[in-house]
């Protein structure tokens, strides 16, 4: 057994919302940059300069990288060895998601009720996912996700009849509706099996995988790439004015789902692909 | 083409942008999202005047994160225009010339953009540090409760937009995207 305190959470989770929020990944990054070489439109073309230069801008000056500093999801992986002691856990990241959006200068995006929708001025609660797992460390993924592409995100519940071709046309409906309303080029995070509410969650954390790793199983490889190639035919591109850059990775998780059930989702992503992690 | 304009703006200058003009805008724009449409829309069912004077004058869809300390503000780009296309129609027709956002626009905003000689702008998505550097000064002048949503009076130096959609109804998103396809 191993004891942490919540307090070391918190200052993690705070640490990790300013990081996500003003600097990308390196493999985002690099997707970023190869798409500006590539992409066969001239306003294309501009349009991706600019989104490197805004990249520069927000980690030189510390303003955030979109505006939309989202709501803070975050993937709690904890060993069952360890004991947390100093409070609650959710009341802890919820004060980490609180310091880093108060403190960082991060808009305050949340609302208390989705009806009665007051600002809670302080971007909590955030959307926890808790996994329980062997050892005894703790990992704190923390994905801020906007909601321009948020909105654009489907989940449709396939018939078994309607096999890999039902999901490849899932996934291009999803993409071609969303257009220039989820700022592409987009990360496309598809979560296929499961049942309703886990392949929305397998969607989720497909978009947390680095996007030059492909998955290992061979037809989800094969469908991941041949989805990002059809991605690219649309001619959505760079901010939805024409281009062959729509999306920088399809990257697709899966589980075991139900005989009768073939359940899809389709996460769209901004091209401000956040996410900041933390081991304890 | 690349244009330079000023804000607010003149009949003229609207129906001069053409669909796929790369325009920067100098002056004075307001910012206003959801919430603050929403109280507009109110105001106006209620008889009450606007806080702001729609005749010439461009919308920024966008609501900016914190400023730093020596900023004017801080990120600011585009959200979504399709969430205020229910509002936006009776604003065209108030004479509001031009709104900045990013995304597709209802047939409804579309005919009332055509009918008031107007213009829909994209400003890049997710790009608001850059965004930023071209806004000078910001002042919230209504519905300071709204935080974010606040509507604000930006002052700004050619600040990068592109024509959507134009006064004649011409729509970038359509004809740029069909020009790309290869399905």
């Amino acid at each position: 057994m191993r004891t942490v305190s919540v307090s070391e959470v918190t200052d993690l989770v705070k640490e990790a919302c300013i990081e996500a929020n003003h600097f990308l990944s390196k493999d985002v990054e690099e997707k970023l940059c190869e798409a500006a070489k590539k992409e066969e439109a001239p306003l294309g073309r501009q349009i991706l300069e600019q989104l490197k230069e805004n990249l520069k801008i927000a980690g030189e000056d510390m303003i955030p990288i979109c505006q939309d500093t989202g709501m803070a999801v975050i993937f709690l992986e904890v060993g069952q060895e360890v004991h947390f002691e100093g409070g609650s856990l959710t009341d802890a990241v919820n004060e980490g998601v609180r310091r880093g959006y108060v403190d960082g200068f991060l808009r305050k995006s949340v609302v208390k009720d989705p009806i009665l929708r007051e600002n809670t001025k302080d971007n909590t609660p955030a959307v926890i996912h808790y996994d329980i797992v062997p050892g005894d460390k703790v990992k704190i993924t923390v994905a801020p996700k906007g909601f321009g592409s948020e909105n654009m995100s489907r989940v449709f519940m396939l018939k078994p009849a309607d096999g890999i071709e039902g999901v490849k046309n899932a996934i291009l409906t999803a993409v071609k509706d969303a257009g220039p309303n989820a700022c592409p080029p987009m990360v496309v995070g598809v979560g296929v099996g499961g049942t309703f509410e886990k392949c929305a969650i397998l969607a989720k954390q497909a978009l947390t995988r680095p996007l030059d790793q492909r998955s290992e199983i061979p037809w989800v490889r094969e469908l991941e790439e041949e989805m990002l190639g059809r991605i690219n035919r649309t001619g959505i591109g760079p901010g939805g004015l024409g281009g062959s850059t729509t999306a920088m990775a399809v990257n697709v998780n899966t589980y075991p789902t139900h005989i009768a059930g073939l359940p899809v989702a389709i996460n769209i992503c901004c091209h401000v692909n956040r996410h900041a992690v933390r081991e304890l | 083409m690349d244009r330079h304009v000023n804000a607010p703006m003149s009949a003229e200058d609207a129906k001069s942008l053409k669909a796929g003009d790369y325009v920067y805008i100098t002056g004075t724009i307001y910012t206003a999202r959801d919430a603050a449409h929403k109280r507009m829309q109110e105001a106006l069912d209620r008889g009450e005047e606007l806080p702001l004077e729609m005749k010439n004058n461009l919308i920024y869809y966008m609501g900016p994160s914190p400023a730093r300390e020596g900023r004017p503000i801080g990120s600011a780009g585009p959200t979504t225009a399709s969430r205020m296309d229910k509002y936006a129609p009776a604003l065209l027709d108030l004479g509001l010339i031009g709104m900045i956002g990013k995304g597709k626009r209802s047939q409804a905003v579309k005919d009332a953009i055509v009918r008031n000689g107007a213009v829909y702008f994209a400003a890049v998505g997710g790009a608001g540090a850059l965004l930023s550097k071209s806004i000078q000064s910001s002042e919230v002048i209504a519905y300071e409760d709204l935080g974010t949503e606040a509507i604000r009076r930006l002052t700004v130096k050619d600040f990068p937009v592109i024509v959507v959609i134009d006064a004649e109804g011409n729509n970038l998103y359509e004809t740029a995207t069909a020009a790309y396809c290869k399905e």
